[in-house]
């Protein structure tokens, strides 16, 4: 396919009912697809003459705790024959197990692994599910927007006990995040304060 | 009588100098053949893509001088990207002319250290101390223009940061009539070598298909002989003008990763004379008050530019609410940037597409069935930074 919208018209006629949304943006085409039809939607775009998405560039998660489909699985390929990119997508819950893609892409084994040491989603057939990037006996998945930025515990060696010790994190100071955005109604506490105070009187 | 035999199982790392970091590789040794390689990878992570979360766009920038830590400017090059992109700002031709030259300076410090280092794995100790010497005079070029040898932050949104000191264009040029020199001295210690050939040639070849499935991108697709470069394909800022070649390898071996990474060095100098030859006075970064900060003496003289310059560098400015995928030629492979913008002056998410990530990956497809003192030579030619590995 020589340009985009006749990529997009192409994967839309073929695939018709799997996808839910497609756009064209930033000279990418963004594609929207449910959980189930993964495996199909990815070996179409790889093997079909017509697009050759031979490599898969990355997987990444976004989070939206306060959605009730939390998690928005991303995934970028690119068609060097094209030269086109696509970014794929669908939602899932918090415990949903998601379908792996390491029997098409090789690649996909370590992007998924960091999905799930920074995620906590779960993929289904994965060789070699193992945390990644975090420390032997990590607990948590730190790019989750609940987990806070200071983390929950940090390592020291300890000249008691002659070995690295896990401990609480504690901090002289807490980490302030200061709220910029309104600076003339005062920030949000003191707007919550002010209220709060009004209330009871 | 039958005799037992257990295969070895050998910690190659975390402190080892041939890990080139901090790499922790467990091999399974049959003899001396490697019969598995698992990479244990995160001991230098640090939550960049967590901290960027919680700064604004500006704040950003310098950690991204810490991911591929021996090309930093070509890094914050894709952030700025993408910025631009969702902002729709255009970028003065002056500042695009200076972003290129850095790039290209990071390629050339990239690419040393790797063929220089390659070299002292494999038990070559001179084209280090001579690599190094360069090194040191790009080193200063990064110092003189943004004010740090390594962690430039010289990159923004809509331009760079500062415009190039006086002479900083002369200087450059004479590096680039001087530099061929020492890429020819290097050639001549290296090129023809005996012994650097003996472990590099047919060492670690990758095929065409499984540098597509393992993601490959950069020199190591490249040196397998896909002809596949955003520099040329996808072009940003300024490089559509300018005329450079992409070397590709045939065999997709060490030694051809070597030949590919020389060439380039060679093409990076082409391409910053020609920067320089084309750069004109002008401005260097946007002139849209709300996104780049005011001259110091507007700040003294107009209340706009004051106010300006408090809301860029409390709030920092707002990006429209979008999704973005920009990715740029780093010296190790496609270095890219997923963000997503929520309208507010933070990044709502940004993920960093390491190009080191996916090579190291494939460490134990390369090296199954090599013999242990190839090890060094395969992890030499992904040319691996764990400062971009681990994030």
């Amino acid at each position: 396919m020589i340009n985009l919208e006749d990529l997009e018209k192409k994967i839309n006629s073929e695939l018709t009912t799997k996808i839910n949304n497609t756009e064209i943006k930033h000279n990418q085409l963004y594609i929207e697809i449910d959980k189930d039809d993964l495996i199909d939607v990815t070996l179409f775009i790889k093997t079909n003459q017509e697009t050759k998405f031979r490599q898969l560039i990355d997987i990444t998660v976004v989070d939206y705790p306060e959605n009730s489909q939390r998690f928005k699985m991303v995934y970028l390929f690119l068609s060097h024959e094209y030269n086109q990119r696509i970014i794929l997508s669908y939602f899932i819950n918090e415990n949903e197990i998601i379908p792996s893609l390491t029997s098409i892409f090789p690649a996909s084994n370590w992007m998924e692994r960091e999905v799930f040491d920074m995620y906590g989603v779960s993929f289904k057939d994965h060789p070699d599910l193992r945390r990644i990037l975090t420390d032997y006996g990590f607990e948590g998945h730190p790019l989750r927007k609940d987990f806070p930025l200071t983390g929950h515990s940090e390592v020291r060696y300890s000249e008691d006990q002659k070995k690295v010790i896990n401990e609480p994190v504690k901090l002289e100071q807490n980490y302030r995040n200061f709220d910029y955005e309104s600076p003339w109604e005062g920030t949000k506490y003191i707007r919550e304060e002010i209220e709060s105070n009004d209330k009871k009187n | 009588m039958t005799k037992k035999i257990k295969n070895l199982n050998l910690n190659f790392g975390p402190q080892h100098p041939a890990a080139h970091g901090v790499l922790r590789l467990i091999l399974e040794l049959d003899g001396e053949i490697v019969e598995k390689a698992d990479p244990h990878i995160g001991l230098l992570h640090r939550g960049t893509e967590k901290l960027i979360e919680n700064k604004t766009y500006m704040q950003a920038v310098p950690y991204f001088d810490r991911l591929d830590y021996v090309a930093p400017m070509n890094q914050e090059h894709a952030f700025a990207l993408a910025v631009e992109k969702i902002l729709e700002i255009d970028v003065p031709i002056r500042a695009q002319y200076i972003r290129v030259i850095f790039c290209e300076i990071g390629r050339i410090l990239s690419h040393i250290l790797n063929v220089t280092t390659q070299a002292l794995d494999v038990g070559a100790l001179t084209p280090s101390l001579w690599g190094f010497e360069e090194r040191e005079t790009l080193m200063t070029f990064y110092e003189r223009a943004s004010g740090s040898r390594l962690h430039a932050n010289y990159f923004r949104a809509g331009g760079v940061h500062q415009d190039l000191p006086h002479g900083l264009e002369n200087d450059i040029a004479n590096f680039c009539e001087t530099f061929p020199k020492i890429i020819n001295d290097l050639e001549s210690l290296l090129t023809d070598n005996r012994i650097f050939k003996q472990r590099n040639v047919d060492i670690g070849i990758v095929t065409k298909e499984d540098a597509l499935d393992y993601s490959f991108s950069g020199v190591m697709i490249r040196g397998s002989g896909v002809p596949w470069d955003l520099r040329k394909s996808q072009p940003y800022d300024c490089y559509d003008q300018l005329d450079f070649k992409i070397p590709v390898g045939k065999n997709g071996d060490c030694y051809d990763r070597y030949l590919c990474r020389i060439e380039e060095m060679k093409e990076s100098v082409s391409i910053i004379k020609q920067c320089l030859a084309k750069m004109e006075k002008g401005p260097i970064k946007s002139l849209d008050g709300k996104i780049s900060p005011p001259a110091k003496k507007d700040i003294k003289q107009s209340m706009e530019a004051l106010i300006h310059h408090f809301k860029l560098f409390t709030e920092g400015y707002r990006v429209p609410k979008d999704e973005i995928y920009t990715a740029v030629e780093a010296p190790k492979g496609e270095f890219g940037v997923y963000l997503i913008s929520d309208g507010s002056s933070k990044p709502y998410k940004c993920k960093i597409r390491a190009p080191g990530f996916s090579h190291l990956q494939s460490m134990d497809y390369l090296i199954k069935g090599h013999m242990l003192a190839d090890v060094p030579a395969v992890l030499g030619s992904l040319d691996i930074v764990f400062g971009e590995v681990d994030r």
